[in-house]
């Protein structure tokens, strides 16, 4: 019988893991939205510390070489670099895999031509609603931004790039859900990712206003699993739910430093495009290292591989191999140290009580959000 | 909404002329020596069989001449072979990775 074998599911962690087939390049933390739920970390790369580009050309050069198939060029908003084209065509000829995950806004037609012609694999648009573009706009703190994004995702499609439709979804929009299904769907996605907001950097300012009920959750992973037996053949449909109302962690990124890593705007590698928040870790730049210097031997990415850092009620846990005691951001952000379970777990001492703030704030309903921007953010105006 | 063209779900049939898309590459890892399928979020490790049926599927030939080829090759059942063959162009299909250049009615 004949198998693919999905990469996705492997298990095994260990102090050594190899070389990582995916990783993320934030070209920028510029960009010309504020989502309020964005993962980036609070403290913003300024423009003046990017990588340059004969700094990303190298660092491209050096993926293939030690088994890197995939490059995820992310940000902020990639676009905003002039080099974007470049670094693509550059990556292809590497033999990297290319994907280009962007809010959009700043793709015109000329643009997605010359994207598709360095010889990009894949673009991924993000989508704040569906229909009501007033409040899609809202969310993204742009005006005008939805309608470019359906303009873009339509000569995405016109110039034959396979598109993905990521669908990022909270308190304020998920009763959207069917429409945004419709309009993956309409646009001739061939990939649509439903992913609840994960309680991080922005996110975990925005929590309260952002957060959703226990009802609409279950509502929401209903209509996806309707969607899917519904759209099989027509759209796939990947689906990440929050862990705030779960009683196990997600398994974050397979595990510290075991199968991915994610490159910051000023060089820095990190196990994950949030790990920047965890505070007294000190990560290696590629302005200093070769990458398969730091893989190996970069102290903070050592740092929480395997299982020996672990505390408890992890340290003896029969789940420690599988979940790896959840997210570090996420146990570092929510109890001040990284090395603690993470809260999501329903064995961690701070379950309950977080679990109980969330539905707390989910229901009261506070719908004024902070918007993403340098020293701290922007409130949104009142009434 | 302007005229977007709606993707209809791929149905494997003898006639379809199978081809990965853009978006889904199969490519040799010098690295890991292995052939490896790389689509969106997540890498492929197709075995032996299917490296076999994927490197056949140009998008010029039919499903039936690869099924011809392949039972010529191993000298297998034909009726086990042709099984295989489609149970993995159609679970490719169904995730989106195959495009189908002229399968009968198109
Ligand atoms: C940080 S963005 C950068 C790329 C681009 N600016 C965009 O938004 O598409 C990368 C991806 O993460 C998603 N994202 C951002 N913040 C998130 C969060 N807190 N939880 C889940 N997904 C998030 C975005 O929708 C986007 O698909
Ligand atoms: S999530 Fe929003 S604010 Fe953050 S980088 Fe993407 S588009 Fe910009
Ligand atoms: S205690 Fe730790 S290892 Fe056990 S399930 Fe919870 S997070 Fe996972």
């Amino acid at each position: 019988m004949s198998e693919l074998i999905d990469t996705s599911s492997r298990e095994e962690t260990t102090p050594h893991p190899e070389m990582p087939m995916a990783v993320l390049a934030e070209m920028t933390h510029r960009c010309p939205l504020r989502c309020p739920y964005c993962s980036n970390p609070l403290a913003l790369s300024r423009a003046s510390d990017e990588l340059s580009t004969e700094d990303w050309r190298r660092v491209i050069d050096e993926l293939p070489e030690i088994g890197v198939l995939q490059l995820h060029f992310s940000g902020g908003e990639p676009l905003i670099r002039k080099d974007l084209v470049e670094l693509v065509r550059h990556a292809g000829q590497a033999g990297l895999y290319t994907n280009l995950i962007t809010s959009a806004v700043l793709l015109d037609a000329t643009k997605v031509a010359a994207l598709a012609e360095a010889g990009l694999n894949h673009v991924q648009i993000s989508f704040q609603g569906s229909r009501e573009e007033e409040e899609a706009d809202r969310i993204a703190g742009m005006p005008g931004a939805h309608l470019r994004k359906l303009e873009a995702a339509r000569q995405i499609r016109e110039a034959d790039l396979p598109l993905t439709v990521n669908a990022v979804m909270h308190r304020q929009n998920l009763d959207q859900l069917p429409e945004m299904i419709d309009l993956a769907v309409d646009l001739g996605a061939g990939r649509l990712e439903v992913a609840h907001v994960q309680y991080y950097g922005w996110a975990l300012k925005n929590r309260a206003a952002l957060i959703p009920t226990l009802d609409q959750l279950e509502r929401a992973t209903e209509i996806v699993e309707e969607a899917i037996r519904r759209l099989k053949g027509i759209l796939v449909i990947d689906y990440v739910i929050p862990d705030y109302y779960a009683r196990r962690p997600k398994q974050c990124m397979g595990g510290w430093g075991q199968r991915f890593f994610n490159i910051s705007p000023d060089g820095k590698v990190l196990p994950c495009h949030a790990a920047a928040s965890i505070t007294g870790l000190s990560f290696d730049s590629v302005r200093d290292h070769p990458l398969a210097w730091i893989w190996r031997h970069s102290p903070a990415l050592n740092r929480y591989r395997g299982v020996d850092w672990m505390r408890a009620p992890c340290r003896n846990c029969e789940y420690r191999e599988i979940d790896r005691g959840g997210c570090r951001c996420q146990a570092f952000a929510l109890t001040g140290e990284a090395e603690n379970t993470d809260p999501a777990c329903a064995l961690s001492p701070r379950h309950e009580e977080i679990f109980a703030l969330a539905a707390t704030e989910s229901a009261e309903d506070r719908r004024r959000l902070l918007y993403r921007a340098h020293g701290g953010g922007v409130w949104e105006s009142e009434g | 909404m302007p005229a977007t063209v709606v993707r209809r779900p791929t149905g494997i049939a003898l006639t379809s002329r199978p081809v990965l898309p853009r978006h889904a590459r199969l490519r040799f890892d010098a690295v890991r020596q292995r052939w490896v399928i790389l689509v969106p979020e997540r890498v492929l490790l197709p075995d032996e069989t299917a490296i076999e049926i994927l490197r056949l599927a140009d998008g010029e030939i039919t499903v039936e001449t690869i099924i011809d080829r392949l039972t010529f090759k191993y000298q297998g059942d034909r009726a086990v072979i042709a099984t295989d063959v489609i149970a993995l162009l159609q679970d490719l299909a169904d995730q989106g990775f195959l495009l189908d250049l002229g399968g009968e009615g198109e």
